[in-house]
């Protein structure tokens, strides 16, 4: 009787001991914690994938499959967004009606800058991407917004982008709730399956880079905004994120959220804040 | 012989009501439910391209008054939208499966 009681008695000071044990690791692996989050995020690529280059995951599917890449490199020598480029560098040279221009909404003069987009904006409690900050600018001086989807806002950050190319992502989260908030809603977005396909963003470009969805290579996800915006031969014509979000959605048959939804800036803060680290590299070119 | 007539008849009657042609009143209903469904979705922010086109598949061919359309199609459109809602609800938290940790 006595040692039945010893060997339950024994039996339940173990469990409370594995219990105590275990339920600190439970509670961390819930709590937001975006440094471990992007370290892990890096990781899971260099592991997957030991033979690229890291700060070649920016090149998307060229670094996955080296018969593309190759073709890639012969095409820049002539790349297909450099009209692009030189609209965009002209149309952040001129002058609005009152004078101004981009260069006034933006420190350093727009120049270099890329790299810290999209922030976290303390006084308005949102995350504020390139493209918002452009179209904030014009209304600001009296202009009206580009659309989000189409040239003239693709040529803009396509300028910028280039302006800033090799500098390492640089995405801060200051020390506030609703920035931390906002990174863990990117970070849901993009891990929730949507559309009547049933895909999540994570689906296509975590579970499946460099494997072929119909004709195209699927790009990793890690670093895949520092190349944006693109040139897509699919659409003969350049995308913004914005319009990369869009179709995303449309293609698995989820209705899309309108242009800079706090979803898509959201999943925009997240994705660059796990690439944190990789040079960009945009303007890009697809197939 | 005498007793398989009348069961026939019996039968016939009692599959009579679901061949029946839909009226614009079957359509009404069909839509209205489908319609109510494709709301709640959209307000979760999950709703499916193919919820809305099959929904504006059944407004055109009750339009065109085939009501047999309109009404099977009206009903498609309310289980797709069914099918969103679910989608919405249980990626609250299956999302986390997928995540890397």
């Amino acid at each position: 009787m006595k040692a039945r009681f010893s060997l339950l008695l024994g039996a339940v000071s173990a469990a409370l001991v594995a219990f105590a044990l275990t339920s600190p690791h439970v509670v961390a692996a819930d709590k937001a914690d975006p440094v471990a989050d992007a370290k892990a995020f890096q990781n899971f690529f260099f592991q997957k994938f030991p033979n690229v280059k890291h700060e070649d995951f920016v090149n998307g599917p060229y670094s996955m499959n080296d018969d593309m890449k190759r073709q890639w490199q012969e095409k820049e020598e002539f790349p297909p967004y450099e009209f692009a480029l030189d609209a965009g560098k002209e149309m952040f040279a001129t002058p609005f009606k009152n004078g101004k221009t981009y260069a006034d909404c933006f420190p350093n003069g727009g120049i270099g800058i890329r790299q810290n987009y999209p922030y976290f904006d303390e006084k308005e409690g949102k995350v504020v991407t390139l493209e918002l900050a452009l179209n904030r600018c014009r209304e600001a001086n009296g202009e009206a917004p580009y659309s989000y989807v189409k040239d003239e806002m693709a040529s803009l950050t396509a300028y910028m982008a280039f302006t800033s190319r090799g500098k390492p992502m640089d995405i801060k989260i200051p020390d506030d709730p609703r920035a931390l908030a906002a990174f863990e809603n990117g970070k849901r977005y993009f891990y929730t399956r949507r559309g009547q396909m049933n895909f999540s963003c994570a689906g296509c470009h975590v579970q499946s880079p460099g494997e072929r969805i119909r004709a195209e290579t699927l790009a990793p996800a890690l670093g895949i905004l520092n190349a944006m915006p693109i040139y897509r031969s699919e659409w003969s014509g350049m995308g913004t994120t914005s319009r990369r979000f869009v179709t995303c959605n449309s293609q698995t048959r989820a209705v899309p959220l309108e242009p800079q939804a706090d979803e898509y800036r959201d999943v925009e803060y997240f994705l660059s804040y796990v690439a944190n680290g990789l040079p960009i590299s945009g303007p890009g070119a697809r197939p | 012989m005498k007793r398989t007539l009348p069961l026939a008849m019996l039968l016939a009657l009692g599959l009579a009501p679901t061949a029946r042609a839909a009226n614009e009143a079957d359509y009404k209903a069909a839509y209205a439910a489908a319609e109510a469904a494709a709301k709640e979705a959209a307000s979760l922010r999950h709703q499916w391209t193919t919820t809305v086109s099959t929904l504006a598949t059944a407004k055109k061919a009750a339009d065109g008054g085939d009501f047999d359309r309109a009404t099977a199609a009206a009903k498609e459109a309310e289980a797709l939208a069914k099918a969103s809602i679910f989608q919405a609800t249980s990626e609250k938290e299956a999302w986390k499966a997928m995540e890397i940790r």
